[in-house]
């Protein structure tokens, strides 16, 4: 019985997270353009609050954000939902409480809770668990150019149902084009699924990508203040080593000319 | 090194050089220190707990709730009239500790009983951390010489406004940093 | 500590004379800052430097992530997610350990391939050669169980196949392999040992550096002529030589701080490019990732491992592959006596030059094999690739010192010098030493 259960569950599991396997023949990934890209590029902060409902009316159904807290929501540079908004956002959850044993609304300091299913893996860090672009030829050149492609392979995949489906060990499974393969995540994504409180039209598109990049962000929270602290490192290292050039030229100047041409 | 009479010019603009070059070698080692050191300070996630929400609303008069607030007990107290009348008619120059011992007040503020219940005008809710002042116990509530509280690991007694009234204890309990963010909730820290 | 004639630290202040007298570190290090390097050292001469900033950046971040890493399976991934979201710079931290680790391999290969190049390895240098070698056997080591550390799906799995080819060695293999797990699999005793070597080792290179920087400053650098200083007098070695300090150092300081840039950036804008998205999936056992591969800087030596799909003779295929992954960095360690020549630098070898740009071809061909699928025609490129490896070392190397007439190179290292540059512009302050001085 037991064997039994962890052997369909492990199968539920491959199917349901069915990791690297992106670089299968057919899979395709679109490259949507976010705000976040590039060097300079920043999390657009409606998007992201955008994203966070898509989260929440569709995907929390099914899947979890546990390395996620509710205070992060109000952290600067992310969805920055106001104090207010946040803690309304975290009450809204049931926890139990670790020192009463009984059920409280959620604190700012809780987590998102994990998934409600055991086959829908956790999102987290799912735009950085998956990579979109690949090689080619396994030089890695597409993810220098393009950036590795998680939030584009989210975007992707959940916009990416053929519609034909197939029956395989008495699940329903679902083709996705993103992946190249079956699937055992059902299309969920419609038109008009959610009412955007800013007015943006929700289009499947518009959701897939608003969710994307509130993953992205999820992954990385961090990612304004990398960027940042990167161009800064660049810039001071560059001065010191332009300094240290003029100072390596000058030292050796008293052992060397120039450097012969025909040397 | 043997210096050329005309070099003098050219040795300034050199020696300025290797300054420039060793204060830029200087700040972006500095500059990487300071992660190092930083990460030590505490995290995000034990920064959020430095602060909490507590629904007191339940809490009937006489009562006290017993909350976690840093590792430490908090004891939010909804106080009768009676136990204010008697913490009020206290003289302060007889405490053994005329110190209100308010974080949320100026640190010489006399322990009078508006002093020690400052949280709301009507001096209804007392706010202390529940930690014996002598060596740390947790006292008892209800109990004790002066109605209020009680140690029972050396005896020390406390009053209705959880001042030191009998006992080795040294000060009054001390009040965290608290407020009312709106009707019947209270923030610690 | 160095053969060539220089000069001796004399204490002069008090304070000098009373620390010299007792323990004589001020001498120390004026001589191992001070030693006379040849002065045509080119820009392959700076990956030392570069080295040793990686091993001190490695041991100094590691030393504070682990202030926040709890090695345990069921905490291992969230601890580091913990660093990551909530600790101060703790994504700085841990985004320049894990791309610091690459950047230590880049120095190390483009070290060691130097060495290959110039003859550094061959007499009187096998030792400093020996053990710069066993400074990479354990950095490799020490790479492999820190990538275990996240508990992401390619730690579990790397883990897995890794103390996996252990197990293929005949008789004792099975025991080795549970010994090294200390369990039938992968689990918790595995990372909490891994976590204790991981730590240890980082200082046992450190002494091993020691060591290797000891040996060659007793037998003094290689050049790019491959020609010694000459000791005849001080006076000769001043000819030949140049301080370290500040020579050297401000040269190296300014290419570490190059190299610098990119890191940063890479740090800054790509921190992800060189590891494997599966690792920010946790652990878990009952589920392998598609493809498992190794970190980019073990992929040549996977791709042996893959190369061996046959039997030979007796041997397996599995136990044929892990002797020749293991036999492909024993060639490294064999090489002073593999080579035969009598001319030390690659630059007065000119079919030795060949064959060696063959061999580093052959060393990215082999690193981008490792990386592709285990299928045709990678396999077949793979196996042709390990056939030039062992043929570079064991036949080319060895015969080329019998066939190869090599360029005479110059007398000395000054002659070398002064073909190359100019003599310094007058007035730009200390002349060049003279024969007179």
């Amino acid at each position: 019985m037991i064997r039994k259960l962890i052997l369909s569950t492990a199968v539920a599991l491959g199917l349901g997270a069915g990791a690297g396997l992106a670089a299968e023949t057919g899979a395709h990934v679109t490259d949507f353009s976010f705000s976040f890209e590039g060097p300079f590029g920043s999390f657009d902060q409606s998007q992201l609050q955008r994203g966070l409902q898509v989260y929440t009316e569709v995907c929390a159904a099914c899947h979890g954000l546990r390395y996620v807290a509710f205070r992060n929501l109000h952290d600067a540079g992310g969805p920055a939902l106001s104090d207010e908004q946040m803690r309304a956002y975290a009450a809204q959850f049931e926890f139990e409480d670790p020192e009463t044993g009984e059920m409280r609304p959620g604190t700012p300091p809780d987590h998102f809770p994990p998934s409600a299913i055991s086959n829908a893996p956790d999102l987290s860090l799912m735009a950085k668990a998956r990579a979109g672009f690949h090689g080619p030829a396994g030089l890695g050149i597409n993810q220098i150019m393009r950036g590795m492609g998680g939030p584009e392979y989210i975007a992707s995949f959940v916009t990416g149902f053929t519609g034909e489906e197939r029956e395989e060990a008495g699940t329903l499974l679902y083709e996705n084009s993103a992946k190249g393969a079956f699937v055992a995540m059902n299309p969920v994504l419609s038109a008009d699924l959610v009412t955007y409180e800013d007015g943006t039209p929700a289009t499947e598109e518009q959701m897939a990508k608003d969710v994307a990049a509130f993953l992205m962000w999820t992954a990385e929270p961090k990612m304004m203040a990398r960027k940042q602290a990167g161009l800064t490192a660049v810039l001071f290292l560059v001065v010191l080593t332009v300094l240290l050039y003029f100072t390596n030229k000058k030292i050796w100047s008293t052992q060397k000319g120039e450097k012969k041409k025909h040397a | 090194m043997a210096h050329a009479a005309n070099e003098h010019e050219g040795g300034t603009r050199r020696e300025f050089l290797y300054v420039a070059t060793a204060a830029a070698g200087a700040v972006v080692g500095g500059a990487a220190v300071w992660p190092l050191v930083n990460q030590m300070n505490p995290s995000a996630d034990v920064q959020a707990l430095s602060s909490i929400r507590v629904d007191v609303s339940t809490v009937e008069e006489g009562t006290q709730l017993t909350v976690s607030f840093l590792g430490k007990p908090v004891f939010i107290r909804r106080r009768t009239p009676d136990n204010i009348t008697e913490a009020e008619a206290e003289p302060i120059d007889q405490l053994p500790d005329p110190i209100a011992r308010n974080a949320n007040l100026p640190p010489d503020s006399p322990a009078t009983d508006a002093n020690r219940s400052s949280l709301d005008p009507t001096g209804v809710w007392l706010v202390m951390t529940g930690v014996c002042t002598h060596l740390g116990c947790v006292p008892l509530a209800d109990a004790g010489d002066y109605g209020g509280w009680f140690c029972p690991c050396h005896g020390s007694h406390y009053d209705t406004a959880g001042r030191i009234r009998k006992g080795p204890a040294p000060e009054n309990l001390p009040i965290p940093v608290a407020s009312f963010v709106s009707e019947g909730v209270l923030e610690l820290g | 500590m160095s053969g060539i004639p220089h000069d001796h630290y004399e204490p002069k202040t008090t304070a000098e004379k009373w620390i010299e007298s007792r323990i004589p570190v001020l001498g120390l290090a004026y001589t191992t800052l001070m030693i006379p390097t040849p002065k045509n050292l080119n820009w392959m001469w700076i990956w030392g430097i570069v080295l040793t900033f990686c091993l001190a950046l490695q041991i100094v971040t590691g030393i504070v992530l682990v202030m926040h890493y709890t090695p345990d399976t069921t905490l291992a991934f969230r601890s580091v997610e913990h660093i990551m979201r909530d600790v101060n710079g703790g994504w700085a931290l841990r985004y320049i350990h894990a791309n610091g680790a690459s950047l230590f391999f880049i120095a190390v290969y483009a070290h060691i391939f130097r060495g290959l190049y110039y003859g550094s390895y061959k007499a009187p240098r096998e030792i400093t050669w020996i053990i710069g070698m066993l400074i990479y056997l354990a950095m490799m080591a020490t790479a492999f169980m820190g990538y275990v550390l996240p508990w992401g799906q390619m730690s579990f799995w790397g883990a897995t196949v890794i103390t996996g080819l252990f197990g293929a060695l005949p008789v004792v293999g099975h025991d080795i392999q549970t010994w090294l797990l200390g369990g039938p699999a992968v689990g918790n005793p595995t990372l909490t040992r891994f976590f204790s070597l991981h730590y240890l080792l980082p200082f046992v290179i450190a002494g091993l550096v020691a060591v290797h920087i000891w040996a060659f400053h007793t037998t003094g650098n290689n050049n790019p002529t491959g020609v010694e200083v000459r000791r005849g007098s001080k006076a000769e070695a001043q000819k030949d030589t140049l301080p370290f300090w500040p020579y050297f150092v401000i040269k190296d300081l300014f290419a570490l701080a190059f190299i610098l840039i990119f890191f940063a950036a890479i740090v800054g804008f790509m921190p992800n490019f060189l590891g494997h998205p599966d690792n920010y999936l946790e652990a878990n056992p009952m589920v392998t990732p598609a493809h498992i591969v190794p970190e980019w800087y073990f992929l040549p030596f996977y791709a042996i491992l893959r190369a061996i799909t046959f039997d030979i003779f007796f041997i397996d295929s599995k136990l044929g592959g892990v002797l020749a992954m293991f036999g492909s960095i024993i060639m490294l360690l064999l090489v002073p006596w593999l080579d035969t020549s009598r001319t030390r630098s690659g630059r007065y070898r000119p079919m030795f030059r060949f064959w060696f740009w063959g061999l580093v071809l052959d060393f990215f061909v082999l690193m981008w094999c490792g990386g592709m699928p285990a299928e045709q025609p990678y396999v077949i490129i793979s196996q042709l690739a390990t056939l030039y490896w062992f043929t570079f070392f064991l036949v080319v190397l060895p015969l080329l010192g019998v066939i190869e007439t090599p360029k005479t190179p110059p007398a000395t290292i000054q002659e070398d010098f002064d073909a190359h540059y100019e003599a310094p512009a007058p007035g730009a302050g200390a002349a060049r030493p003279t024969p007179a001085e």
